[in-house]
């Protein structure tokens, strides 16, 4: 009997169906009331990339405040000391709560988990939809305050500069407050999901470990955002009718907000962080054509970072007045919260060990990916060592590992898994060789931007400082002249990706030949997701080819 | 492995199906069952989040009582036992009655479901015309949170700081009389806790209050009783904070 | 390595600083292999693993011995790291029993110290040369920190708490000190200068009382006046629990009008209010005793500098 070897997961690609989800309906009102996962994570996709720009001119701004101790341009004052503490709280503000925290779950997740796990939709349609409402109301809460005299507090609010301080915190705070329910609903949804909607024979080990990211990522959401929620209600009370909890003029304690802040922030951080290693744990695998390596570790290295996650927030504390014990307990803790990082880009690299690789833009970033969050995990450990961290916290050393960690990570991995997911969702390639181009240049300014402000923070500089001291001018200006070539790499890479947009649906079902189920519909899927229910009929990531009867 | 081939497509007539379609039936799930179950796991995620958000309270409470405790003891009298032991049994019979709406839910029983809803619908709004008294109360003698406070009986003179905004004084003058803020952060937290519960149990009228409408229509039934059982477990969780809100607010002395 | 130190470090201005420079280098190199254990087999896998069309990768789905391996590998090291981190953190954590005092009051946007005599300065601070030295830090509005780079420390400073931070300096000469907890529109100018001098250095600086005093007798700001500095040691030195304003009689006599007046004492002798009898009753305040008063008010000899008994004179004098 004749046969051939064929590789696994390559099926015949189908013919294209004429109605995708893209134009089954029409109209604004199909849209806007939409309860199709797909449609309403365009929808968060549209909504988190514009938020991205917002925060990315303001960051622009702020470099180029930083360019020279005058802050001149061509001349003119840039922003004043007033202006600028705006600036950089709203630059902060934006990215965290309105595009990062959002980003991968809302709007890649909300595409790919219910395809990924063979399911018509997310548990609860309806209450993603009205998800969405909220971000989008807390959006336009925080578009007002912006209107309205902006915030100058920093992203953090700490008491009691943000009690006394004048202009629209209470509006600033209510947004945060409405998009934490966003996120808290956002996580609910996919807990719900994953528990009760797997395909028939997939059991919780034969999950896509992006659902597994995106599961734990949803645990932290549920339980840490609340905590977030009564924080800010108890600021806005505190500075409506003086409660006397955090302000010390009435009888308040400043450092137990900060434990109230940071006991969800700091959760917070791996709500950005997991989920772009779950797009990491379906990139590598699917560019080496090769079986992760290590599957049940990074499942349980997802869900142990969850709950370890929220047992070290006193690390960003270290300096702030909590007891010595807790200072020493916290740091301990963080060194444990530390391993199964480590342990993951380990597994990724035992992955493309013995692999096929495929340099396609997707894996360029996964790569990127392992460098540079690789920096900012390691100098994470400058930070948790106590007696180093006296020296190097409230500094640029902070800035530039938060920046390494939550830009070279998670918006690395959420470029790269957009790239991925592209040709699925709109049914189009994109261009390979921008994509190097705009990969290239994502790197050497990321790299420009921010390896220089470990230095500057090493040297002594503060953060949130409008002014500086002259020696440290030549390290500013390099960083500026980075962050100019990071926003050309990413102004190239929006622009390759919308003109892909005018080219016809031609992508084929399974460009990147992947093994998981989003693979097996038609690109852009079908508004029902299946034509037929699908099964689960082997392990997953299994690249082993079988026998094809002729 | 399940090897159920089911067309997705669509459920129009002439379709044969194992079941006959449930108008409920949301169609992303394959069984009521299934989607039942689903329902449930969420409503219990949602509690979760319930409890964080108290807790955070409940921590800020403990934070602070530690910071006052004399004040907090003292503050506690103020709070009259038998309107919190009243709105407790009241609470806890609304439970009851809850319970009994589900089981006449799951049983069909229109007449009955409509009953207990209605009484526990009822019990809360005992509750709120209580807390209302409580309330008003405080209001007259002044137990009022944060710079509203005004009474003026306690044994350590309570703190009149200046509004917030103006820029703080210089260190008080050698002679000033100590002053305490621990009074106003109590019923600060007093009404902020039980104000926060007292606005879940207005929800949990709404929410009942549509639910006694559907249950009229008939709409509830062994095969999809859903809501009526998402909304009992609801409000047995706001019951069952208020369980930890009455001893820790009218207990301690 | 010196010079990667200096390249990445500011210079150190103590031996505690040395240690954690040390340390940083550490870590640095440590973190540095790490990171190339994780860089160079990525790179040498896209080469050496680069897609031919075709080829089957092998089916390895773990592998527990070298897993287990590259678990407890980092966790041993990090244990390692945090120990260090610990060590010298305790030495940061607990002042010396015999360190000075200085106290650091902070508030937008400046740093007041205050000396173990009593004297202040604005933004100036001075310290002996290799003694262990303690801060008893307070804020008045919002928290700000105290960062020293030279000598590596910094702590928060609280308002309606105290926190403490010390250093024994060993680096003469001036170095940085600014705030490193945001505080609003001055945050980045909140700057102070320590300079490390040698025991005489420093003893002749105490004995002028620091240095905000000049701002006062310079004639720059009219708002500074030595009568405005009086009033200072009025409301600080404790002259104002006695001593009234208002003409209001108090333990002590009122202030008001008394310059230039002819003043009756207890025994009957009349006495001209100048600069001599006020500084009189400073230093010997049992020497003359007003009518109708008690020989209560202590001595202040030691107690004010010259330039605050100078500001006081100014200030009873302006009190017509």
């Amino acid at each position: 009997m004749d046969h051939a070897i064929a590789p696994a997961t390559r099926i015949g690609d189908q013919p294209r169906p004429k109605k995708n989800y893209l134009n089954e309906t029409k109209g604004f009102w199909s849209w806007a009331g939409t309860v199709d996962h797909k449609r309403i994570g365009i929808m968060y996709l549209v909504g988190v990339l514009v938020a991205f720009l917002m925060g990315g001119i303001f960051a622009l701004l702020v470099r180029l405040t930083l360019l020279t101790p005058s802050h001149k341009l061509f001349g003119k004052v840039l922003l004043t000391a007033e202006q600028y503490n705006r600036v950089f709280t709203l630059h902060g503000a934006i990215m965290v709560f309105l595009f990062i925290i959002p980003a991968i779950p809302a709007s890649l997740g909300n595409f790919v988990l219910p395809l990924m796990l063979g399911a018509k939709d997310v548990a609860f349609p309806r209450l993603n939809l009205f998800s969405f409402y909220l971000w989008l109301t807390g959006a336009l809460m925080a578009i007002t305050a912006m209107v309205f005299g902006a915030v100058d507090t920093g992203w953090t609010f700490y008491t009691p500069y943000s009690t006394t301080t004048d202009g629209p915190v209470t509006l600033m705070t209510l947004a945060v407050f409405v998009l934490g329910f966003s996120s808290i609903f956002t996580g609910l949804n996919f807990i719900a999901t994953v528990h009760k909607l797997r395909a028939p024979g997939m059991g919780w080990f034969d999950m896509p470990l992006f659902i597994w990211g995106i599961y734990s990522t949803a645990i932290i959401q549920v339980l840490a955002t609340p905590v977030l929620g009564i924080t800010l209600v108890l600021l806005v009370l505190e500075r409506s009718f003086g409660i006397g909890i955090f302000d010390p003029r009435i009888g308040g304690d400043p450092v137990l907000f900060q434990h109230f802040f940071w006991f969800y922030s700091h959760p917070a951080v791996y709500i950005m962080i997991l989920p772009g290693m779950a797009i990491i744990s379906e990139l590598i695998p699917t560019f080496s054509q090769k079986t992760i390596f290590g599957y049940r570790a990074i499942a349980y290295s997802s869900v142990s970072l969850a709950l370890v996650s929220f047992i070290v927030w006193g690390h960003h504390m270290f300096v702030a007045g909590q007891s010595q014990l807790a200072t020493v307990v916290f740091s301990a803790l963080t060194f444990l919260v530390a391993i199964p990082s480590g342990v993951k880009l380990y597994n990724w690299l035992g992955t493309m060990y013995q692999g096929n690789i495929k340099l396609d833009t997707p894996m360029l970033y996964a790569i990127s990916f392992l460098v540079l969050f690789a920096i900012g995990g390691l100098t994470g450990i400058f930070l948790g060592t106590l007696a180093t961290d006296v020296h190097l916290t409230d500094t640029y050393f902070v800035v530039a590992h938060f920046h390494f960690v939550m830009v070279g990570g998670t918006v690395t991995a959420f470029i790269g898994g957009l790239h991925y997911w592209w040709p699925k969702m709109t049914g189009r390639m994109y261009s390979e060789a921008w994509g190097r181009v705009g990969c290239a240049l994502w790197n050497i300014g990321f790299n420009m931007t921010f390896l220089t402000q470990f230095f500057l923070g090493s040297k002594g500089m503060p953060r949130r400082y409008y002014n500086y001291l002259d020696q440290f001018q030549p390290l500013h200006a390099f960083s500026t002249v980075g962050s100019w070539i990071l926003g050309l790499g990413l102004f190239i890479t929006a622009a390759y990706l919308l003109a892909s947009l005018r080219k016809p649906m031609d992508a084929p079902d399974n460009p990147w030949n992947g093994t998981t189920l989003e693979w097996k519909t038609s690109s852009p899927p079908i508004t029902h997701n299946f034509e037929e229910q699908p099964v689960l009929e082997r392990e997953p990531y299994d690249y082993r080819p079988v026998l094809v009867a002729k | 492995m399940s090897t159920t081939s089911v067309d997705l497509h669509t459920h129009s007539g002439g379709h044969a199906a194992a079941h006959a379609d449930d108008p409920h039936h949301q169609h992303h799930f394959t069984t009521m069952e299934q989607q039942f179950d689903t329902s449930k796991i969420g409503m219990w995620l949602f509690l979760a989040t319930e409890v964080l958000l108290f807790g955070g309270l409940f921590v800020g409470f403990g934070m602070m009582q530690a910071r006052y405790p004399r004040e907090f003891v003292e503050a506690h009298t103020h709070l009259v036992r038998w309107q919190g032991a009243l709105n407790t049994v009241v609470l806890l019979i609304s439970s009851f009655t809850m319970v009994l709406a589900v089981q006449a839910a799951k049983k069909g029983d229109k007449a009955k479901q409509v009953l207990f809803l209605a009484l526990t619908i009822l019990c809360a709004c005992i509750f709120l015309v209580v807390k209302y008294f409580e309330y008003s109360h405080k209001y007259e003698e002044g137990w009022l949170p944060g710079r509203f406070y005004s009474y003026k009986g306690d044994s350590i003179p309570a703190c009149h700081a200046a509004p917030p905004g103006e820029a703080a004084a210089a260190a008080p003058a050698a002679n000033a009389v100590p002053c305490t803020n621990g009074y106003a952060t109590f019923f600060s937290f007093y009404f902020m806790m039980t104000g926060l519960h007292g606005f879940h149990i207005l929800a949990g009228i709404g929410v009942l209050s549509w639910i006694l409408i559907r249950a009229k229509r008939g709409e509830f039934s062994a095969s999809y009783y859903t809501p009526v059982d998402l909304v009992g477990l609801y409000w047995h969780l706001v019951d069952l904070i208020w369980i930890y809100l009455f001893p820790l607010y009218y207990l301690i002395q | 390595m010196e010079w990667l130190t200096r390249l990445m470090m500011p210079p150190a201005g103590s031996e505690y600083a040395k240690e954690i420079d040390f340390m940083y280098m550490g870590l640095f190199w440590l973190c540095g292999f790490l990171f190339l254990t994780i860089v160079i087999p990525a790179f040498y896998f896209i080469w050496r693993y680069r897609h031919r069309p075709g080829r089957v990768t092998p089916h390895v789905t773990h592998n527990t011995a070298v897993e287990i391996v590259w678990t407890i590998i980092p966790l041993l090291i990090c244990v390692a790291i945090f120990f260090w981190g610990l060590k010298g953190w305790m030495e940061y954590a607990v002042a010396p029993g015999d360190a000075m005092e200085v106290q650091i009051t902070a508030k937008k946007w400046l740093w007041q110290f205050e000396y173990p005599d009593g004297s202040r300065t604005i933004n100036d601070l001075h310290v002996p040369v290799n003694k262990n030295v303690k801060f008893v830090m307070t804020s008045e509005d919002v928290i700000h920190d105290f960062f020293v780079p030279d000598m590596r420390v910094k702590h928060d400073i609280i308002p309606g708490r105290y926190t403490e931070v010390w250093f024994n300096p060993t680096a003469l000469g001036k170095h940085v000190i600014t705030c490193a907890e945001y505080c609003g529109k001055g945050h980045s100018d909140m700057h102070a200068v320590l300079t490390v001098e040698n025991d005489a250095d420093f003893a002749k600086f105490l004995e002028t009382g620091g240095t905000e005093w000049e701002d006062y007798f310079n004639g720059k700001d009219p708002h500074k006046t030595p009568a405005d500095w009086g009033r200072v040691q009025y409301e600080t030195k404790g002259c104002n629990s006695c001593h009234t304003l208002d003409g209001t009689k108090s333990k002590g006599p009122s202030w008001k009008g008394i310059w230039g007046k002819m003043e009756t004492l207890n025994n009957g002798q009349k006495v001209l209010v100048d600069e001599a009898y006020v500084r009189e009753s400073m230093m010997n305040p049992s020497a003359k005793v007003v009518n109708g008063f008690e020989p209560i008010m202590p001595s202040f000899q030691g107690l004010l500098k010259e330039n605050q008994i100078k500001g006081l004179i100014a200030f009873i004098q302006s009190l017509q």
